[in-house]
């Protein structure tokens, strides 16, 4: 057990939080788009709390999948680097890395955010390849909320560069036109304490719960995707509740989403 | 691979970026910039940024890397896939490690370490934008963090590269300019004074060109060390300010 798990589990029970919030309530959200101004196509830094993550969104040129000649791709990778938390000094857990990165490209995938077809250069050929690489700094929790989040921003805000035929390369400075983005999926993450939902845990309280559900909402309210994690399990009952109220959770986070991509 | 000619100064004698040949780029240091860690800084070099973390001193695993009479430092130095213009494989490389080797030489002379013998102190550089520089702009950043963690130590190390360009000796050498110029040479060191904890140079130039080199690094080196002392004073003024 944990440091303060057991405090947590008492004090959620009483509705109560070691830093005060109430049970739904977020930390403060910073989103800052294009963070990364030269290297990047598109990026951000999203800081919930603590938590610390950068996106960065790199453009690539590749032959594409032989099933799925006339399709881009997406392809997302998560780095918790070891600065991120003191238990990483023996290297950071990859499987926590992985599932990160999966729960993130899920969202954006299974909504279908971006036009994929519209990243086809030259069918069968050559076709663009979007790379979001999620970059954890400081890990207080939340890591799925705040990558997405961050992952969605560099998209609205990130570019496609102009490619040379001729060459073959992308000229990375000239814009040649938005990503094709159709939807606006925002994931959220209910965490059960103590037999009582809490969302935006901090690390300690991630520590404290039973279990967790990860779900992505589109604009429409439609659910495209989810995820469990944690040892205990969830009744049906609890599913659906939190699939209800990760509603106002999405809206919360898709105007910040909205108002950070305008600049 | 041909790649289109550079013209390195304009006729006002400029660098590519509207430099003079002895002229720093804007730097920009903050410390305490992690929460989870013991000590870290972000440092800014034109548009280079590098951020690095001090975890420790703390007890060391595996035991059989223990030191019976002082700590051991452990570095890593990684670049992030989008901190370059092709994206980059995740995780270090054979160059990666290197450069983490060499940085944890630059700091080992003046960290105290015979003060926490078996000890481990771990030092973490995360490249995320670079346009050059990535190791002395790290090196700068992981020297404040570990005065940041409360580590003592003898002496703040500083760091800079000189290069040539066009046979012209330039301080802070920028991506193109270490690219495509004559040379490159990084330099740290111990309060921007006249011992060296870091060398490395690749290129082809005289003996004179070099002298000149390690001059302007070092004058470079004195400047930063200024402005690390104003970054970690900076930190403990906001804190006072807070009370």
């Amino acid at each position: 057990m944990k440091l303060n798990t057991d405090t947590i589990q008492k004090m959620v029970r009483d509705e109560e939080r070691l830093d005060d919030r109430d049970l739904d309530e977020y930390r403060e959200i910073n989103v800052e788009a294009d963070y990364i101004p030269t290297t990047a196509e598109g990026s951000a830094k999203v800081s919930i709390g603590d938590t610390q993550v950068i996106v960065g969104l790199k453009v690539g040129v590749e032959e594409p999948f032989p099933d799925r000649p006339k399709q881009g791709n997406i392809v997302t990778n998560a780095e918790l680097a070891p600065m991120a938390d003191r238990e990483y000094e023996s290297g950071p857990p990859q499987e926590a890395g992985v599932e990160l990165a999966r729960v993130v490209d899920r969202g954006i995938r299974e909504s279908e955010a971006v036009d994929l077809e519209e990243l086809c250069i030259e069918p069968g050929e050559k076709v663009i390849t979007l790379f979001l690489d999620i970059h954890v700094l400081n890990d207080d929790g939340n890591l799925i909320d705040a990558s997405s989040l961050g992952a969605m921003t560099a998209i609205k805000t990130g570019y496609i560069p102009v490619y040379d035929k001729e060459t073959g390369k992308l000229q990375r400075d000239e814009k040649d036109r938005d990503i094709p983005l159709e939807e606006n999926p925002v994931t959220v993450t209910a965490s059960k304490i103590n037999g009582k939902t809490v969302w935006d845990p901090t690390s300690q309280e991630e520590d404290a719960r039973e279990s967790r559900l990860t779900v992505s909402l589109n604009e429409h309210g439609n659910v495209v995707a989810m995820q469990k994690g944690g040892t205990e399990p969830l009744t049906h009952r609890e599913i659906m509740d939190i699939v209800d109220s990760s509603e106002n959770k999405t809206q919360e986070l898709r105007e910040i989403l909205g108002k950070s991509a305008e600049e | 691979m041909a790649e289109k000619e550079v013209q390195f100064f304009d006729k006002d004698g400029k660098r590519v970026d509207g430099r003079k040949p002895e002229d720093l780029r804007e730097t920009k240091m903050e410390v305490g910039v992690l929460e989870e860690a013991d000590g870290s800084a972000m440092v800014e070099t034109g548009n280079t940024r590098v951020i690095a973390s001090v975890f420790g001193p703390q007890k060391l695993h595996p035991r059989h890397l223990q030191e019976s009479d002082r700590a051991v430092i452990k570095m890593r130095y990684n670049m992030a896939p989008f901190s370059v213009d092709d994206r980059m494989r995740p995780g270090p490389n054979r160059r990666a490690k290197e450069i983490g080797l060499v940085a944890k030489k630059a700091l080992e002379p003046v960290v105290e370490l015979e003060n926490f013998p078996k000890a481990g102190i771990d030092i973490s550089m995360e490249v995320v934008e670079s346009d050059g520089g990535t190791r002395v702009t790290g090196i700068n950043a992981a020297a404040l963090a570990l005065a940041d963690a409360g580590i003592p130590m003898k002496g703040m190390i500083s760091a800079t590269a000189a290069g040539v360009v066009e046979d012209t000796p330039v301080l802070d050498v920028n991506g193109i300019e270490d690219k495509q110029g004559n040379a490159d040479i990084p330099i740290a060191t111990i309060n921007g004074g006249d011992e060296i904890t870091l060398l490395q140079m690749d290129g082809d130039i005289d003996q004179e060109m070099l002298d000149e080199c390690l001059e302007i690094a070092r004058k470079g080196c004195k400047k930063l060390h200024e402005q690390q002392k104003k970054a970690l004073v900076e930190k403990y003024e906001s804190i006072r300010g807070e009370y």
